[in-house]
């Protein structure tokens, strides 16, 4: 029997942007056992609840993270709604819908960079973030923040976009959709990506769920999940179907979030063919007295808010689940069997958010 | 075969410019709703402390006896909810990003707003307010 | 908006909690987090499950120093929400599969959402 060593990898390491760290437990260049530990940023956020009025935490909740940072502040409003019984507008909704899948174009986008990086495929990684730049001009210009859009409150949005501004972004979706296109061409045919990702980290489907895997890495294989489908802001209407693929290897966690990116050009293009006329937002009195678990489909997984008002201004308690913390489990059990310089690959392939994770 | 995928790609990249552009020299692409900073106008302000209330991060501090408006920019997160919710349009949003500084300044404007004369009421309407 | 959702929470005495977790198991939920809330010298304790949305919760209710027991072997992913819940709360779990031991979360202060820690948080607005 091979010599055991145990190799530290993270919290510094050039394929992580963020902070997590793994003992890898090696048999020569294999990896047998894998060990995580985060906690090098936790900044207690959570906590910090009790010392702001619920209308002001939508600004702290966005903070969580800079990627899904408008779906932190959606996934909040929803749940402070939920509890006052508010009825947001239907615009509201469709302009939430678009800044959304805007949100999971540039996080999708941002990850396919990463991947490629991660797989040493330098240009690919610079194309993927070429295009992402588009996707955050639109975003700047709609919201005034490139990453922080902080346009989404408590009874409906901030901000609205005009007829002459939403028909320039539905004409420019065909040549970004026809240049997305081109570069998920490269990652689902391309010969040399191919051989790098499948049958590497691979995770079954009944594993998977049981393991309580969120977003893509569950999707990849083969559990249909996603939390769009209950309809929430306009999805409802917009109607939608998860993209799933099962084999369960990161090729199929690369294949859902490139399909992803197509459905999400889509669901744009058909929000803003669909938009509502109407107020952007309600408002908001009094001060939110029960509980709700809010859920909102993020580009990672699904993320919980547990909110819990007492009356006040303040809540007493926010209690944030974040996808990444629900797929460190299915990412220490992908990981025995890999090489070890397979390992920031399937790190990668759960596209872990640590700041999310420790909110 | 699939592995010239990223030729056609290659290709075009090479007969187009460069996507980057030579920031600093070339400034950052900016559009009109960018939240860069907050200018204030001390010349309005009618210290009803609003701004200083609804800041998340507590950067917006305001003494209403020494007539005093300061605020911290390391602190501030340019949320513009400040501009939202002032009621007199003392504050503002510039699209261009503050400057990198060196120190750690509070700044510091002291308001020069001066309450308008009021024409003099009789003296049966002030007993009847009060 | 309409949720295509359902959420119940039902409350769960200590000794019937791994019963409980191992019925939802069988009836194929997974379990989405676990999460704690204090109360005011007491912990209430969410185990939330889903199944095709439809969203459980069991609520258990312990004191500061009562010891619970782990659902890991039940939910092997358990782990990372247990760890947590010790070492943030402070909840004794006893029985995880991979115990950290308080090291999961590194905090400068141990415990830090501890109800029996209280004060010296310096907020100016509030």
């Amino acid at each position: 029997m091979p010599e055991r060593i145990i190799v530290p990898f993270g919290p510094q390491h050039p394929v992580l942007p963020e902070p997590i760290h793994l003992d890898l437990v090696l048999e020569d260049e294999t990896v047998v056992e894998a060990v995580p530990s985060i906690g090098y940023i936790h900044r207690g956020l959570e906590r910090l609840i009790e010392k702001r009025e619920y209308t002001e935490y939508v600004y702290v909740a966005e903070r969580i993270c800079g990627i899904c940072s408008f779906m932190h502040a959606l996934c909040y409003s929803q749940g402070i709604e939920e509890i006052m019984k508010i009825e947001v507008p239907d615009r509201a909704h469709y302009l939430r819908t678009i800044w959304s899948e805007c949100s999971r174009l540039h996080s999708h986008l941002l990850w396919l960079g990463l991947f490629a990086d991660s797989m040493g495929f330098e240009n690919l990684f610079m194309r993927s973030w070429q295009l992402r730049e588009s996707v955050l001009d639109v975003l700047e210009d709609t919201t005034g923040g490139r990453v922080i859009q902080g346009t989404c409150k408590v009874g409906g949005v901030r901000r609205d976009i005009g007829a002459e501004k939403l028909a320039e972004m539905h004409r420019a979706l065909d040549p970004f959709e026809a240049q997305c296109r081109d570069l998920g061409d490269v990652f689902l045919n391309d010969e040399t990506v191919k051989y790098r990702l499948q049958g590497l980290g691979v995770i079954s489907k009944d594993e998977a769920y049981a393991l309580g895997a969120a977003g893509p890495t569950a999707r990849g294989s083969g559990v249909a999940m996603d939390h769009r489908e209950t309809g929430y802001a306009a999805y409802g209407d917009l109607g939608f179907k998860p993209v799933v693929e099962t084999a369960g290897d990161c090729y199929a966690r690369c294949a859902v979030r490139v399909k992803e990116v197509y459905a999400s050009i889509d669901l744009i293009r058909r929000a803003i063919s669909e938009m509502p006329e109407g107020s952007l937002d309600v408002k908001v009195k009094g001060a939110p007295d029960g509980e709700y678990f809010s859920r909102v489909e993020q580009p990672r997984g699904e993320v919980v808010h547990y909110l819990r008002g007492n009356g006040t201004k303040h809540l007493a308690r926010a209690r944030i689940r974040t996808p990444t913390l629900a797929n460190i489990p299915p990412l220490v059990k992908m990981l025995p069997g890999a090489q070890l310089a397979d390992v920031p690959v399937v790190v990668l392939s759960i596209d872990p958010c640590i700041s999310c994770t420790e909110r | 075969m699939g592995i010239f995928q990223m030729t056609k790609t290659v290709l075009r990249n090479l007969a187009g410019g460069p996507a980057t552009r030579q920031y600093p020299a070339v400034p950052a692409r900016t559009g009109p709703l960018t939240r860069g900073h907050v200018v204030f106008d001390p010349a309005t302000c009618r210290s009803c402390s609003l701004c200083s209330k609804r800041c998340p991060c507590e950067a917006i501090r305001l003494d209403k006896e020494a007539k005093v408006w300061e605020i911290d920019r390391m602190r501030c997160i340019a949320c513009g909810d400040c501009v939202e919710s002032c009621p007199f349009g003392s504050l503002a949003m510039e699209p261009e990003y503050f400057s990198p500084v060196v120190e750690h300044v509070v700044e510091r404007y002291t308001i020069t707003y001066v309450k308008p004369e009021k024409p003099a009421k009789k003296p049966a309407d002030e007993s009847a307010g009060a | 908006m309409t949720v295509n959702e359902e959420q119940t929470t039902i409350g769960v005495a200590l000794e019937d909690l791994t019963r409980e977790v191992k019925a939802l198991q069988t009836d194929g939920y997974r379990l989405v987090q676990i999460g704690c809330t204090d109360t005011g010298g007491a912990y209430e304790v969410n185990y939330s499950f889903d199944r095709g949305y439809q969203y459980r919760n069991l609520r258990l209710t312990v004191g500061p120093e009562t010891e619970v027991p782990s659902i890991s072997d039940i939910y092997w992913g358990a782990f990372v929400y247990e760890n947590e819940m010790h070492d943030l709360f402070g909840i004794p779990v006893n029985g995880i599969n991979i115990d950290f031991k308080g090291t999961f979360i590194k905090t400068a202060e141990k415990y830090p959402f501890s109800v029996t820690r209280r004060g010296g948080d310096q907020c100016r607005n509030a």
